[in-house]
């Protein structure tokens, strides 16, 4: 029996030393919002490079990027870029990648109605609790021809940091110098007013449950639930509907991103590019110690911001314009390994 | 085998007692060691929450307490709002849960033939079994639209008290309030009815004997003689309210303000937690977070010590017999 028990022992112990031999184990840890487009890109090159494997955690943007400073993972991810004083905190100096993009849609809940017009200052209104009715001008006037009650309308917010709320924010702060004064931009912010839900479906669940309602959830979050939502006019003054390329539009027509690509795309100028969008990016140091890891976190890199990119829009997430992957290709340059 | 042959000879106890076996020293350090380790385990949290928490203390200060702003985008943070709905709906919640808790108890327990009060019983221990997030969805979808309708009733009748004014949205401190006390109704049912089975038959005979109705026998015999279990049930549904994150959550409306109406949309220290904590990227914002789980910590030590006092006053069943 003990022998047995000896046997398996080592037989076990064989075996993890062989696996951990076969395989280069790079761990990384962060935004959740990108978590399934991540989850599959890892997946799929762990099948094209079977001795390279990427572990990858949601666990939040915060503990992404605080877990990339305390170097215990090897690279970070948020929806949100660090500030200046993050970066400057850093002992070794960190790169970010945008990867994919996102965006932010206004969902409501208005019996008989489908679709709607939102002008920026009647988003930047209804949050902020100036316009309380939906027959408010600011908002009728966007849409003639629909017939829209005098009731009074229910913001409804996400009550859970997120880089959706970021995004949403960062877009307000742009449009209405009130919000940036009063409310400003955060994963998590002081609402003025409206009810919280946590999570996509907490806001969606509550819009659904509440007539007269408006809230915002993740594009890929209404497309997948086919949830109503609004138009919104961007700077060059049309009405755009968020789609994957509306969205990839923003980022093309983004102008001046700067060379560490920490750059809000948001109120973006294109004609075509809907303006509540986003990057979400990666957190790479530019010094990876060990060369193993430091070689197979490039490759993936470089494989995503190729091969890996076409796997996005069948999972709703908005693709990088090619313009921005020729930078981003050059950038790669920076991140020396070993030593 | 030792420890086996070491409890033969005590419980014999024929021989003269043995120099200690192994098998004693093992089980005495052995069980010492996991009694301490539940000591080990609270220092450690509170030892974490308190250090964790030194940022926010430093830059709020004792104010933290009793300042309702929450802006992680201006950086000021106060826990008023948090304590004020994690206190209302623990209280409303039990003030809900306990005369229904009770009253099933001492239906099953007292009126119902045993067969069915146990089939009864088993369907209530599943409820305690279900998890919180379940509690939440239903409330989402059953409860909130059922309390606007109600709410809106109760507006139109009393309106003008503050209690029951303001926007009517379905989620909101009562609704939190009514879900926890659907979810805390099971563990005052199930421990109190043991409690209750408990109680010596003799007892029971005594009462009825003397001429007592059923009623006054519950009232003046059973309920006081299982007093302590039952305080001791109604605490464990306290700690569970205190501490329910997800389904008050999903109900509550998630706003932090201290308003006076019931209706009003508020938040929960432990929702507040669960809510901004994976996303808090600056350092004075987890600290202001890691002070609201002090603050938590502190609060649930209190009643807990309260909680004891009180069962401390009451005989035990024991004791009434002596």
């Amino acid at each position: 029996m003990r022998q047995r028990v000896w046997a398996a022992v080592v037989f076990g112990l064989v075996l993890a030393v062989v696996a951990s031999r076969a395989a280069v184990l790079v761990t990384g840890a962060g935004a959740t919002f990108p978590y399934p487009i991540y989850s599959k890109w890892f997946d799929e090159f762990h099948k094209r490079f079977s001795d390279l494997q990427i572990n990858y955690q949601s666990i939040g943007s915060g503990g992404g990027i605080r877990q990339v400073l305390d170097g215990t993972i090897d690279f970070g991810a948020t929806d949100g870029p660090m500030t200046d004083e993050q970066l400057a905190s850093a002992k070794i100096p960190i790169l970010h990648l945008p990867t994919v993009l996102g965006a932010v849609v206004p969902t409501f809940n208005l019996p008989g109605i489908e679709r709607l017009r939102f002008t920026p200052e009647a988003l930047a209104a209804i949050f902020l609790g100036k316009v309380t009715k939906w027959d408010d001008p600011a908002i009728a006037e966007a849409n003639p021809g629909v017939k829209l009650p005098s009731q009074a309308l229910v913001p409804v917010h996400r009550s859970d940091g997120s880089g959706t709320t970021y995004i949403f924010t960062d877009y307000l702060s742009k449009v209405s110098p009130e919000w940036q004064k009063t409310v400003g931009r955060n994963t998590s912010v002081n609402w003025p007013v409206g009810l919280g839900g946590k999570g996509n479906e907490g806001v969606a669940g509550l819009v659904k449950q509440t007539p007269n309602s408006i809230g915002y959830v993740e594009l890929i979050y209404a497309l997948q639930n086919k949830l109503p939502y609004g138009d919104v006019r961007n700077r060059a003054g049309k009405f755009v509907q968020a789609s994957l390329d509306s969205v990839t539009a923003a980022a093309a027509g983004a102008e001046n991103i700067p060379d560490d690509f920490r750059v809000s795309i948001t109120d973006a100028p294109a004609a075509t590019a809907y303006p509540i969008a986003s990057f979400t990016w990666l957190l790479v140091p530019t010094r990876i110690a060990d060369a193993d890891k430091g070689a197979a976190l490039k490759k993936f890199l470089e494989w995503m911001l190729s091969d890996g990119q076409s796997l996005a829009p069948p999972l709703n997430y908005a693709p990088l314009p090619p313009a921005l992957v020729t930078r981003e290709r050059q950038a790669l340059s920076k991140i020396t390994v070993g030593g | 085998m030792e420890a086996l042959g070491a409890i033969g000879v005590r419980r014999e106890a024929k021989l003269p007692v043995r120099p200690r076996r192994v098998g004693d020293f093992l089980l005495r350090t052995g069980s010492l060691g996991l009694a301490l380790s539940v000591l080990a385990i609270t220092a450690t949290i509170a030892t974490v929450l308190f250090v964790q928490s030194r940022q926010a203390r430093v830059a709020f200060g004792w104010p933290f307490l009793w300042t309702s702003v929450w802006d992680p985008v201006a950086l000021r943070f106060g826990a008023l709002p948090f304590i004020y709905g994690t206190v209302m709906t623990t209280f409303l919640a039990l003030a809900i849960a306990v005369p229904v808790g009770l009253g099933a108890a001492i239906c099953l327990a007292e009126l119902l033939p045993l067969r069915i009060a146990d089939g009864l019983t088993f369907l209530i221990e599943l409820l305690v079994a279900v998890p919180s997030v379940v509690y939440g969805l239903v409330g989402v979808f059953v409860l909130v639209p059922a309390m606007r309708g109600l709410e809106t009733t109760i507006q139109g009748a009393l309106g003008f008290i503050p209690l029951f004014s303001g926007p009517i949205y379905g989620v909101g401190l009562l609704t939190a309030s009514v879900l926890l006390a659907v979810m805390v109704v099971p563990f005052i049912i199930a421990v109190s009815r043991e409690v209750l089975l408990a109680v010596p038959e003799t007892q029971r005979e005594a009462a009825l004997a003397l001429g007592a109705t059923r009623w006054e026998m519950v009232r003046h015999v059973v309920l006081p003689y299982a007093r302590a279990g039952i305080l001791g049930s109604i605490f464990l549904a306290l700690a569970r309210a205190l501490g329910e994150t997800m389904a008050v959550t999903m109900v509550i409306g998630n706003r932090p303000e201290v308003s006076a109406s019931l209706f009003a949309p508020a938040y929960t220290m432990a929702a507040v937690l669960a809510n901004e904590f994976t996303e808090a990227t600056d350092d004075v914002y987890l600290s202001a977070l890691v002070e609201v789980a002090l603050v938590l910590f502190a609060i649930t030590v209190v009643v807990n010590g309260i909680a004891r006092l009180l069962i401390g006053r009451v005989p035990r069943p024991g004791a009434a017999n002596t």
